[in-house]
């Protein structure tokens, strides 16, 4: 297998021209930039095309219209700019199509910074536009989980016709690692409402999200749940690591990464120490709390976002502590040593 | 099971990322784990840079670097930044023509190299991380000199593949040093 060194916005870019992207338009912003920086360069040569859009807005409705014509489409950008395409978002939901948005999130709120955050939560997870709606959220915490989750995300938006986002933060985005390169195999989806051209042979596919009666809209919605309820059913995935353990830590992304370094201090500390590490914090692996922790230890680049959702899965069994730091610093192996002794003292 | 964690520091435009890169490069063709994760924000010719890479036998935790076996470092803002978190009995290799005086720790190795002025005498002020590097090289074994000029050769791109003797020859000037 082929490996390279590549910054992780550089494998989610070839990881798409590899699942068959087909359209991407996006507009620079840092730490993202790499990404359509790659496709620029490389996308002409598979046959896509790339498209520098005046705004995120203009963005995002191109990859609408170019997943309505059913190919692979695409777009990124960091915070601020996902926040512009939060319309558009919805709207492609709205119209059951699918497509993969890239957050590569900085601080916020406003123009914030550029510096690595993951305070997108709550606007990944729970809905950043408007309707209810939910998109699957996968969060990688390597390069190569860039690649392999960007192959991934591709299918899982054709099989269920909503869009898929990658959050992903600046140190992810920037940072370098060895890459193991392959290329999929294709899966084919039924793409017969794609509006490719009758031919005269068929009716108009109509690409939609108005349904003025309410009980077409209804029907909409219901649809929708109906979906997000097998999602969250079938696409869980979360890893694990010593899950026996008296106090389990719960992260994901790079502070992750973070906490898998906690891991071997704790142990030579003789703290029992274990990690969930959601990777996709939408459906949330609430299969993963089952556990008989007797603390849990939620640590984010954030406030204190996911802790919510670790709260409603522990439920009141045990405690739920969190340790959060913002404005781009990365929480750091003594940050979270200092906490786990606390918990463990207390 | 061996690892390497490395700090390279400096100012922009001395090639601080592009020999933490190189590092990476060779430490993967090395067989070896590797991560490099660059310092990224506005700073362009004249500005703070650093990165962080690690070269290890085993998977690697976490990419940042708090507590550093190596730092390489090439200005003064960068010593003085990065020499706190060399590891006691770490190495902290300077840059003696950029850092011409200092307080150093006497509990870590310090190796000084007036590594911009060897790579001026010698060929160019560019040059200067490679000597850096080199003086790395022949203190930790690591990487590879075999991986280290496959690298330079696939990351050199192709208009600028006539710098590839002089880059060896720095680098090999910074392993001859004996300071």
């Amino acid at each position: 297998m082929e490996q390279k060194l590549m910054k992780g916005n550089e494998a989610i870019a070839e990881a798409a021209i590899r699942a068959g992207l087909k359209f991407y338009a996006g507009y620079p912003i840092t730490p993202q930039t790499e990404l359509p920086e790659y496709l620029a360069k490389h996308m002409e040569k598979s046959g896509g095309t790339f498209i520098q859009a005046e705004s995120e807005i203009s963005a995002i409705n191109m990859v609408y219209g170019a997943a309505g014509a059913g190919i692979r489409a695409m777009t990124s950008s960091s915070s601020p700019g996902i926040s512009l395409k939060q319309e558009g978002i919805s709207y492609i939901v709205g119209s059951e199509l699918p497509c993969v948005i890239v957050n590569v999130m900085r601080t916020g709120p406003g123009l914030g910074g550029i510096h690595p955050s993951q305070s997108d939560y709550f606007q990944a997870v729970k809905g950043g536009g408007h309707g209810d709606y939910k998109m699957l959220v996968l969060a990688p915490n390597s390069v190569q989980e860039m690649y392999d989750f960007t192959i991934d995300a591709f299918d899982i938006a054709d099989k269920y016709r909503n869009p898929v986002m990658i959050l992903a933060d600046g140190i992810l985005g920037q940072m370098m690692e060895a890459v193991n390169l392959y290329t999929p195999a294709t899966e084919k989806f039924d793409k017969s409402w794609a509006t490719t051209g009758t031919y005269k042979k068929r009716k108009h596919n109509i690409i939609n999200s108005l349904y003025i009666k309410p009980e077409e809209s209804e029907t909409l919605n219901k649809r929708l749940q109906a979906k997000y309820k097998i999602m969250a059913q079938n696409e869980q995935r979360v890893e694990i690591i010593n899950p026996d353990a008296d106090i389990m830590l719960v992260a994901f992304g790079i502070v992750a990464r973070v906490a898998k370094q906690v891991l071997d201090d704790a142990k030579s500390q003789n703290l029992s120490v274990g990690l969930i590490r959601p990777l996709t914090v939408w459906p949330f692996p609430s299969k993963a709390f089952k556990t008989a922790a007797k603390a849990y230890l939620t640590i984010e680049l954030n406030s204190g976002q996911m802790v919510e959702d670790v709260r409603l899965e522990v439920n009141g069994r045990a405690p739920v502590h969190f340790l959060g730091k913002m404005g781009g610093k990365v929480l750091t192996v003594d940050d979270i040593m200092a906490k786990l002794k606390q918990i463990a003292g207390a | 099971m061996k690892t390497h964690n490395i700090i390279i520091s400096g100012f922009g435009g001395q090639g601080i990322v592009a020999a933490g890169r190189l590092i990476a490069f060779a430490g993967m063709t090395d067989g070896k784990k590797v991560s490099m994760l660059p310092s990224y924000g506005p700073e362009m010719r004249g500005g703070f840079a650093n990165c962080h890479v690690i070269i290890s036998d085993a998977d690697i935790a976490s990419p940042i670097v708090s507590q550093a076996d190596i730092v390489i470092a090439m200005s003064v803002p960068a010593l003085n930044k990065f020499q706190p978190v060399v590891k006691r009995g770490g190495i902290l290799i300077v840059d003696s023509h950029q850092v011409t005086h200092s307080d150093y720790r006497d509990d870590i190795r310090i190796i000084k190299i007036p590594a911009t002025r060897i790579a001026m005498d010698k060929s160019n002020v560019k040059m200067s991380n490679m000597v850096m590097i080199g003086a790395m090289i022949s203190v930790i074994g690591s990487p590879s000199l075999n991986s280290m000029a496959l690298s330079i050769r696939d990351l050199l791109p192709q208009h600028m593949q006539y710098l590839f003797d002089i880059e060896m020859e720095m680098l090999e000037a910074g392993m001859a040093f004996e300071g």
